[in-house]
C-alpha cells in the first residue's frame, strides 16, 4: 500500500503489568509493523486491554518496554504520545457536540479555528455524518456515536490507532458493517491500526494479523488463515474456531509429518516439531474439513480415515452438523454443507470419516 | 411527595392504555404515599406552618389589613443597610466555601484512598451544634485567642489582631460550618463524571489541567451551582453565628429580626421574615432553571 511509513512501528518488549504481585500482563513481547491491522484476541483477563492501555499510556507497565518507531514511550505521559484511541464505551464529551467532541484533540494541538472546522467537516464527511455536527452525543444512536468517536480519534492525523472492543455494544447487522467499514478506513489512512476484541470472527475478518492472548501472555501470532490452519497449541485451536481434539501415540516421523496411533488408526499430522516416538500427543482438526468417506469418495490428498458412530445430527439451515464417536469413545463434531443431494445420516449409522493430512495438525 | 406524583401518573396512564376497570385495591395505590406521610405532614401543618404563617400575616394586617409595613421599607434606611450586608455576607461566604470546598471534593473524588479521612474531616464539624462551634470560633478568634497568641509568639505582630466581632469573624466562621454543604454535591457531581472522558481527553491530547479546564470543570457544574445555593440560602438566615462572633457593628437580616421581635415590634419583624424567605425562594427558583440542576440537588439530598 501506499501509507508505508505513514503508520508508526510498534515494539513490546518483555511487558508486564502487575497488580499486587498478579501479573495481568506476564511478558508481552510483539513486533506491530508499520501500517499493519494487528489484533490482540483473548478471553477476558487474558491481558488484552491492560496492554493496550499500557501502549496508550493509561497504565504504567511494571517491567519491559513500549517503543514506537523505535522509541521508548515509557516514561511519556499519554497526552504526548499522539495516539489515536477508540474507548469501548466511546466516551465522547457529552457537554459539547460532536462537532466539538471532534475538534478537541485539534485545540489541544493549537489549530486554529478556521483550519479545525474545515478538518471536523472532512472528518464528519468521512464518517458518511455530515448533518450530525451540531448534535450531541445523547442525540445520536450507538452507531453514530461510535463513528464520531472513530472521526474524533483520526482527526489529529495520528500514525497509531488504538481500539477497545470499539463495537461491543452495537448489535450484529451494525458492528458487521463497521467492521467493513473499519477495514476500508484503515486501508484509506495507512495507519497502524491495534485492535482489541474477544469476538474471534471480528478478529477473523479484520486483521492483517492476530496475536491470541492467553493467561497475560501472547499464545501465537500470525495471519487469521495461518492461525485457524496451524494452530500452535490447544488454546489458540480451540478459541479460534472450533475443533476437534483426538489424543494420539507417536509412532514415527516420516519426513515433516507425524505418524500416530490414535482409536487403533494410524492417523498422519503436520507438526512443527520433532516429537518422540512413543510419546503422547494430541491431534486436531476442524469439524468442516471432516467428510463422510464411505460411498462414492475419492481423493488424491494423503486422507486420514476413522471408524464413527453418529451419535446425533442436527439440520441448521446452510449446513448439518454432526457429533461423532470413535471406537474408542473420543467425541468429534463434523460439519456438511447441506444439500438436498446428499443422503443424511441417522443417529446410530455406523461410518467411516476421512480428512486431509495437511488438516491434521499436532498440538 | 414527587414519588407520590409520579405513581399516580403511572396508574392512570395504566388504565387509560388497558381500557379495562381495575380491581379496587388498585385504586389506593395513588393515594397510599400520602396516606404514609399523613401523620408527618399532620404535624408540620400543626406545629410549624400555623404558627408561621400567622406570624407572617402579621406583616400584612398589624393592626388591620395594610401593605404600609412593606411600603416602609424602601426608604428604611437601617433596612437597606442590613439587607445589603447580609446579601455582601452570603455572597462571600459563599465565594470562600467555594474556593476552599471544590478542591476538596475533587480530592475526595480523585483519592478513594483517602476518601474516608476526608468525608470525616469533613463531616465531623456537621455533626457537633452550632452554638459549639461558634464558640470554638470564639476562642480562636479573640483578642487573647489562639491565633492571636500563636502570631505574638512568632514575632509577626505587636498587638493582638481586632478580628473577633468583625463582618471577617462572621466570614470565617459560616464558611467553616457551610463548608459540607458545598462540597458534597461537588463531590457528587464530580463521581457521577465517568472517568473515561479523562483518560480519552489526554489520549486525545489535553494536559492535565486542558482536562480539568475543558471536561472536568464543565461536567461538575450543576454540582457547583447546587452547592452555591445551599450555601448562599443558608447563609440567608443564619443567626446564632454572626450573633457570636460578628458584634453588634455589622448585622445581619436575622438578627435584626431577633431584635425587632426582642422590642415586641411584630409587624417589622414579620415583614422582615417575609423579605428574608422571599428572597431565598427567589434564589432557589432561579437556580432551578439552570440546567441539570434540578436533578443535582434532588440526587444530592438522598
Amino acid at each position: 500500500m501506499a501509507g508505508a511509513g505513514r503508520g508508526a512501528k510498534v515494539t513490546l518488549s518483555n511487558l508486564e503489568r502487575s497488580y499486587d504481585r498478579v501479573a495481568a500482563v506476564a511478558g508481552v513481547s510483539l513486533d506491530i509493523l508499520s501500517g499493519e491491522f494487528l489484533t490482540l484476541l483473548g478471553p477476558s483477563g487474558s491481558g488484552k486491554s491492560t496492554t493496550l492501555m499500557m501502549i496508550a499510556g493509561f497504565e504504567k507497565p511494571t517491567g519491559g518496554d513500549i517503543a514506537i518507531d523505535g522509541k521508548s514511550v515509557v516514561a511519556m505521559p499519554p497526552y504526548r504520545r499522539n495516539i489515536g484511541m477508540v474507548f469501548q464505551n466511546y466516551a465522547l464529551f457529552p457537554h459539547l457536540t460532536a462537532a466539538d467532541n471532534i475538534g478537541f484533540p485539534l485545540k489541544q494541538r493549537g489549530v486554529g479555528k478556521a483550519e479545525r472546522e474545515k478538518l471536523v467537516r472532512e472528518a464528519l464527511a468521512l464518517m458518511q455524518l455530515p448533518d450530525h455536527g451540531e448534535r450531541y452525543p445523547r442525540q445520536l444512536s450507538g452507531g453514530q456515536q461510535q463513528r464520531v468517536a472513530l472521526a474524533r480519534a483520526i482527526v489529529f492525523k495520528p500514525r497509531l490507532l488504538l481500539m477497545d472492543e470499539p463495537l461491543g455494544a452495537l448489535d450484529k447487522q451494525l458492528r458487521e458493517n463497521l467492521q467493513l467499514e473499519m477495514r476500508r478506513l484503515h486501508a484509506d489512512l495507512g495507519i497502524t491500526f491495534i485492535y482489541v476484541t474477544h469476538d474471534q470472527e471480528e478478529a477473523l475478518t479484520m486483521s492483517d494479523r492476530i496475536a491470541v492472548m492467553n493467561a497475560g501472555l501472547v499464545a501465537q501470532v500470525g495471519r487469521p488463515e495461518d492461525l485457524y490452519d496451524r494452530p500452535g497449541s490447544r488454546f489458540v485451536a480451540s478459541f479460534l474456531g472450533e475443533s476437534n481434539f483426538l489424543p494420539a501415540i507417536v509412532r514415527g516421523i516420516e519426513d515433516d509429518v507425524v505418524v500416530a496411533e490414535c482409536e487403533g488408526a494410524i492417523i498422519r499430522a503436520l507438526c512443527p516439531g520433532r516429537p518422540a516416538t512413543g510419546e503422547k500427543v494430541m491431534l486436531t482438526t476442524r469439524p468442516e474439513r471432516i467428510r463422510f468417506a464411505d460411498g462414492a469418495f475419492a481423493s488424491t490428498a494423503p486422507q486420514n480415515r476413522l471408524s464413527v458412530t453418529v451419535t446425533e445430527a442436527v439440520f441448521a439451515g446452510e449446513r448439518c452438523r454432526y457429533m461423532l464417536q470413535a471406537r474408542d469413545g473420543t467425541a468429534m463434531v463434523l460439519k456438511e454443507p447441506s444439500s438436498a443431494a446428499i443422503r443424511r445420516r441417522a443417529v446410530g449409522e455406523r461410518t467411516e470419516i476421512a480428512w486431509s493430512v495437511a488438516d491434521t495438525i499436532l498440538v | 411527595m414527587s414519588e407520590g406524583v409520579e405513581i399516580r401518573f403511572e396508574g392512570l396512564a395504566a388504565t387509560r392504555q388497558s381500557g379495562v376497570r381495575l380491581p379496587w385495591r388498585l385504586s389506593w395505590r395513588p393515594v397510599m404515599p400520602l396516606l404514609l406521610a399523613a401523620p408527618l405532614l399532620l404535624f408540620m401543618l400543626v406545629f410549624y406552618a400555623l404558627p408561621v404563617l400567622s406570624m407572617l400575616m402579621r406583616s400584612v394586617n398589624d393592626p388591620s389589613w395594610t401593605l404600609s409595613h412593606y411600603a416602609s421599607l424602601t426608604g428604611d434606611t437601617v433596612f437597606l443597610k442590613v439587607f445589603s450586608n447580609t446579601l455582601y455576607t452570603s455572597l462571600t461566604v459563599t465565594a470562600g466555601a467555594l474556593l476552599l470546598g471544590y478542591p476538596v471534593a475533587l480530592s475526595l473524588v480523585r483519592a478513594p484512598r483517602y476518601a474516608p479521612v476526608i468525608l470525616i474531616l469533613i463531616l465531623l464539624p456537621f455533626w457537633t451544634s452550632v452554638l459549639v462551634r461558634s464558640y470554638a470560633w470564639m476562642v480562636l478568634l479573640g483578642r487573647h485567642g489562639l491565633i492571636n497568641e500563636a502570631l505574638l509568639a512568632a514575632g509577626m505582630i505587636d498587638q493582638p489582631l481586632r478580628i473577633l466581632n468583625t463582618p471577617l469573624a462572621t466570614q470565617i466562621a459560616m464558611v467553616h460550618i457551610l463548608l459540607p454543604y458545598m462540597v458534597l454535591p461537588i463531590a457528587n457531581a464530580l463521581r457521577q463524571i465517568d472517568p473515561s472522558l479523562a483518560r480519552a481527553a489526554s489520549g486525545l491530547g489535553a494536559t492535565p489541567w486542558a482536562t480539568f479546564r475543558q471536561i472536568t470543570l464543565p461536567l461538575s457544574m450543576p454540582g457547583v451551582a447546587a452547592g452555591v445555593l445551599l450555601v448562599f440560602v443558608l447563609a440567608l438566615g443564619f443567626y446564632i453565628t454572626p450573633a457570636m462572633v460578628g458584634g453588634t457593628r455589622e448585622i445581619t437580616l436575622s438578627m435584626l429580626i431577633a431584635q425587632q421581635v426582642d422590642q415586641l415590634n411584630w409587624a417589622y419583624a414579620a415583614t422582615l421574615s417575609v423579605v428574608l424567605l422571599a428572597t431565598a425562594l427567589a434564589i432557589i427558583a432561579a437556580f432551578y432553571r439552570l440546567p441539570g440542576v434540578g436533578h443535582t440537588l434532588r440526587t444530592s439530598a438522598r
